[in-house]
């Protein structure tokens, strides 16, 4: 029989943690269910489901922060988030669908660190931090950092994500997102693409591009934001952004899509974002 | 011989299995309560080609109460009263399918069955599954339809053609054929490929089997519980009678469940015969994609010769679909495949070839349109390419040169009644409304180019050929002691609506209330051999029989209530019947009448030529489908699908609404979404998460129009409604996207890879 044991605070949750390091943490269960016929029965879990400060979404004069244990469809719901990141409510409405959105949490998502999470590349272009909690105290990890490699993280042995802390975008900051999936709901994506983009005076100041699906983490497009930056949005920034995109990712074929379409398809989507940007 | 019933046929009565299926009452088979029951998996070979060397089990897995079966301890040739088996092959029309295949024997494809494992737990069974490692020695397999006709590597027989055909008409050897095809004034030529497909009904494969008063019961998830009876008398060794197999309620065939259910049947009696009692199998979602049988993946070369005016003069089609590695059902549908690969289109040249060949994929098997939707597929891209050519619009090029009463098809047949093309034609004509408009920019500020498409089709129902009158098939309708009536026919619900439809069949030739009619889940000892559900047959068909048994049923109640002087309505006039002993059935424990098929006067079929009457009457259809792409990401989104299709007669037009929008949806999916992905002869993608099946996010609306142009030998009319729907959205779709972007697109799945590298190529 596995062990279980449900908190009721982040306090607790972390003492738990502390003492059964080999246990398994469950927030939504939405990731860790689909591999529990391939994968030995842990000891135990820890289930963060009832630890009420896991939860829910505060706004500072600059910043939401995101409990971690948030799902999805409350994220949806906010009326903060709606207003201020609009992207990060696209992605979560492509989440697999409702059934999903309603029990996966963000939290989950990030430590999960799939090439393929949805909200990952949102979290690069908005460049949110992760407020990380152990029986050490606590951390900021700016988001960009947190990804190490395929599904590897920051994150210690002993921590937990307590929140995600995302500043807010004032009003000359264009936000674009994509996702191009294998179907429209329910889907696994094939490439996505989130921008965050600086028009002041007609001129891209500066330009924040997250992408997945394309590396084994979700990436920053460096060359590609080099490129954006102090341009005009126009048709040849575009183009520019996408020829610095060719030049530093270099996609896999896999079964469910293959690089060179993958290549083309980031390429269009940040070329349009750019446009986009200059018509709005 | 159109019937008078009325009633409740032609109403939409709702599905007498509905409640029971939505409040979750409706038992599954792993829903049954099965006292002591055993788990059964299934060991199996991981390589594509090679033999069979042995078994090694872990000796650290503790091994109590876990009973390994291999096919050499089975007392092969003893028969089910001896103790044994009869003999180690599925029966179905060939013996080359081992049911477990032999330590020694030749491993034929991936994921074939080399041990069973039964245990008292599930998780006991897969963990002993896992300590069991099969010895295999790898042989280079064959993976493509070419390398299975170079037959460098011999699969089957001589050649790897599991079957093959040739129908011509108009003459008599290839160079009078040619000397036609020479006098076209152009000729369109085409290659088309078409994927495999998987069923993907929700209620995955499931089985049990128990010994029962000294034979074997077998209870599951199937379409046609007499194939699997079939089946299991050959490999069990024993009688008609010392075998039982009963359908339970069955969630989604779709062809799935026609053929595959006998191996489970075969897994299951070989466990409930060493364990000594009940076992069953139950697959997991992953383990059903990997291993069961998928649509046939096809290949077919079509040239259209056609005159200055755009007539046809000559059409020759070769198609070649990928069997798999044994043999199963594939003759019967390349025989579907190449009896529709002309097309319903006028022409008096026409040759047909076909041969279905042995590669080392798992084998292919039935799925909805059975052959039909390959070929369809290419004929409809040709005539789209013919229309072009010619300058004519698409819709209006198929009018000019469809089939019509009086025409004769590419067997010789000449289509009499119930030949929809002109209203199929005019329904679509009629909603079509203006094509979408080229270009614009969708939601996300990208550009997009739309396109529209056609597709005209037909469909045989029923058996092929002289088929139904050898299968003779079976139905009986009787009455109970309460006054109530029974219809007792081998064809299952599968969530298709088979017993709904019965229901509304018998009530109105019987002229008493649906609630009075029941069919019970068909088992073998209990309900005649009415044949398979299969072929669009079963309201066409076993419908007919329903109607003819219960007219005869309430003539014969009507004459006795007559003499004896009882009035009342047919339920208490049967009642009262079964007072008067004397009266009684005693095969069938009451009043009973049983009817068998009878064919249509003047059918004529000649199985040696493949010529005359391939079917009793056809199906027809029209499809319209708007698409949309995205420049930026080459997605397609389906704007729009219209769909007509004359069924003859809607016995319940919401259930022939849901036939025809489920198959749309499945036809839509198989022409973009749909992408089997095999790897080394295995299914790389065999999960939900990588196996894309449309959900409604992908679909459009979908308009539906129902055509009836009665056949005047089916239940009031009706004819099948089952496949057709399969068989024409997914060339209306490579067609519209062919509108959209300018580029032909011949095979499918046509994914967004494929449309970025065409249009890459600059192929516009
Ligand atoms: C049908 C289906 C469709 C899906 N579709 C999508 C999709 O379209 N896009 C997408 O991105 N994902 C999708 N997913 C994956 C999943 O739903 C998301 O990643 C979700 O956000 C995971 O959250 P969770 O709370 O359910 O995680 P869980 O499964 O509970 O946990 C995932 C991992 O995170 C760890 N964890 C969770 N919370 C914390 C915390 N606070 N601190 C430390 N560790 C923690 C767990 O230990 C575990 O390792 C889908 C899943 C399913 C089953």
């Amino acid at each position: 029989m596995t062990a279980y044991l449900r908190p009721a605070t982040l306090a607790e949750a972390v003492a738990a943690r502390a003492a059964h390091p080999d246990w398994m943490v469950l927030a939504g269960g939405t990731d860790l269910m689909v591999n529990a016929n391939h994968r030995p029965e842990p000891p135990g879990i820890v289930d963060l489901w009832g630890c009420a400060d896991l939860r829910g979404i505060v706004r500072s004069p600059d910043t939401l922060r995101i409990a971690a244990g948030t799902p999805w469809l409350e994220i949806i719901r906010h009326p903060d988030v709606n207003k201020h990141l609009p992207i990060l409510v696209a992605a979560a409405r492509e989440i697999g669908a409702m059934q999903i959105q309603a029990r996966g949490t963000i939290g989950g998502n990030i430590v999960t660190s799939s090439p393929v999470g949805d909200s990952l590349p949102v979290l690069l272009a908005l460049d949110a931090s992760l407020d990380l909690a152990s029986p050490r105290g606590r951390r900021i990890v700016p988001y960009h950092e947190f990804c190490t490699g395929y599904r590897t993280t920051r994150l210690a042995v002993d921590e937990l994500i307590a929140a995600v802390i995302i500043p807010l975008p004032d009003a000359a900051t264009h936000l674009s997102w994509r996702k191009v999936g294998t179907r429209a709901a329910q889907s696994i994506s094939k490439v996505m693409a989130a921008a965050a983009i600086h028009v002041e005076d007609g001129r891209i100041v500066w330009a924040r591009f997250g992408l997945g699906a394309v590396a084994a983490r979700p990436i920053r497009a460096v060359a590609a934001e080099h490129a954006a930056a102090r341009r005009a949005p126009d048709a040849a920034t575009a183009r520019a952004v996408g020829d610095a995109l060719a030049g530093e990712i270099t996609p896999i074929s896999d079964i469910r899509s293959a690089a060179d379409y993958r290549l083309e398809v980031a390429q269009n989507l940040l070329m349009r974002f750019v446009l986009n940007a200059g018509r709005a | 011989m159109q019937t008078q019933s009325g009633g409740p046929v032609g109403q939409s009565v709702p599905r007498v299995d509905g409640v029971a299926k939505v409040t979750g009452t409706a038992r599954y088979l792993d829903d049954l309560d099965l006292p002591g029951a055993q788990h059964g998996v299934t060991v199996r070979s991981t390589i594509a080609h090679g033999t069979f060397d042995g078994l090694d089990r872990d000796p650290a897995f503790d091994w109590t109460g876990i009973t390994v079966v291999t096919a050499d301890q089975l007392g092969w040739g003893k028969g089910l009263a001896a103790g044994g088996f009869g003999e180690n092959y599925i029966a179905m029309l060939d013996t080359d399918q081992p049911a477990l295949l032999p330590m020694g024997g030749c491993i034929k494809h991936v994921d074939e069955p080399l041990a069973l494992v039964a245990a008292p737990t599930r998780a006991r069974a897969l963990a002993a599954r896992a300590a069991l490692t099969p010895r295999q020695t790898a042989k280079p397999p064959v993976l493509t339809v070419d390398d299975a006709l170079a037959a460098d590597i011999k699969l089957y027989k001589d050649d790897n053609v599991f079957k093959s055909f040739l129908i011509r008409k108009g003459h008599v050897d290839d160079d009078e054929f040619e000397i036609a095809m020479a006098g076209a004034a152009t000729v369109i030529e085409g290659t088309y490929e078409t994927g495999a497909q998987e069923q993907m009904y929700i209620e995955t494969q499931a089985m049990a089997a128990w010994p029962d008063a000294g034979g074997l019961r077998i209870a599951g998830s199937m379409q046609c519980p007499y194939y699997v009876h079939k089946a299991m008398k050959v490999l069990l060794g024993c009688g008609p009678d010392e075998v039982a197999v009963a359908q339970t309620v069955t969630g989604g065939g779709f062809g799935g469940k026609e053929e595959y259910p006998s191996m489970l049947a075969a897994h299951c009696a070989m466990l409930a015969s060493a364990v000594g009692g009940p076992v069953k199998m139950v697959y997991d979602r992953d383990e059903d994609i990997a291993a069961t049988t998928k649509r046939h993946p096809s290949r077919v070369r079509h040239r259209l010769g056609l005159r200055s005016d755009g007539s046809i003069c000559a059409i020759d089609v070769d198609v070649i679909m990928d069997g798999g590695a044994y043999l199963t059902l594939s003759p019967v549908v390349l025989s579907r495949g190449v009896l529709h690969a002309a097309g319903p289109y006028r022409c008096d040249v026409t040759r047909v070839r076909g041969r279905a060949v042995a590669t080392n994929h798992p084998p292919h098997g039935a799925f909805r349109g059975f052959g039909a939707p390959q070929t369809t597929f290419a004929y409809e891209r040709q005539i789209d390419k013919a229309a072009s050519h010619h300058g004519v619009a698409p819709w209006e090029f198929r009018d000019r040169h469809a089939l019509r009463a009086g025409d004769t098809t590419a067997t010789g047949q000449l289509l009499e009644a119930s030949v929809g093309t002109d209203d199929i034609i005019r329904a679509i004509r009629d909603v079509a409304g203006a094509a979408p408009a080229r270009d614009g920019i969708n939601r996300h500020g990208a550009p997009v180019k739309r396109g529209r498409g056609f597709a005209f089709y037909f469909h045989g129902a029923g058996f092929t050929g002289s088929g139904e009158q050898r299968l003779a098939g079976r139905a009986t309708v009787r009455a109970t002691a309460d006054g109530r009536f029974e219809v007792l026919a081998s064809s299952t619900d599968m969530g298709q609506g088979a017993i709904t439809i019965f229901t509304q069949i018998a009530a109105g030739a019987l002229g008493v209330a649906p609630e009075l009619v029941r069919v019970p889940d068909p088992a073998t000892d209990e309900v005649p051999d009415s044949g398979p559900t299969v072929a669009s047959r079963t309201c066409m068909v076993v419908g007919g029989l329903v109607e003819r048994a219960a007219r005869t049923l309430r003539l014969r109640i009507e004459a006795w209530a007559d003499t004896a002087g009882v009035k009342g309505d047919l339920g208490a006039l049967a009642a009262a019947m079964f007072g008067r002993k004397a009266e009684l059935d005693p095969q069938h424990g009451g009043i009973a009448e049983t009817v068998q098929y009878e064919p249509p006067p003047g059918i004529h079929w000649d199985d040696a030529t493949y010529t005359g009457q391939a079917y009793p009457c056809y199906g027809w259809a029209g499809c319209l489908v708007d698409v949309e792409v995205d420049l930026d990401t080459r997605e397609v989104a389906l704007l729009r699908c219209v769909h007509a299709v004359d069924v003859g007669k809607a016995i319940n037009p919401v259930i022939v609404k849901g036939q025809i929008e489920g198959g749309t949806v499945q036809a839509l999916g198989w022409a973009v979404l749909e992408n089997i992905v095999y790897k080394d002869g295995r299914v790389a993608n065999a999960n939900m998460t990588n196996c894309i099946v449309p959900t409604f996010a992908d679909i459009p609306e979908l308009e539906t129009v129902i055509v009836e142009c009665p056949y005047p030998f089916g239940p009031s009319g009706a004819k099948g409604v089952g496949e057709i729907p399969m068989d024409g959205p997914a060339a209306a779709v490579a067609n519209a996207l062919g509108d959209a972007l300018g580029v032909a697109f011949d095979r499918i799945p046509v994914m967004p890879e494929d449309i970025a590298r065409a249009l890459r190529r600059g192929d516009a």
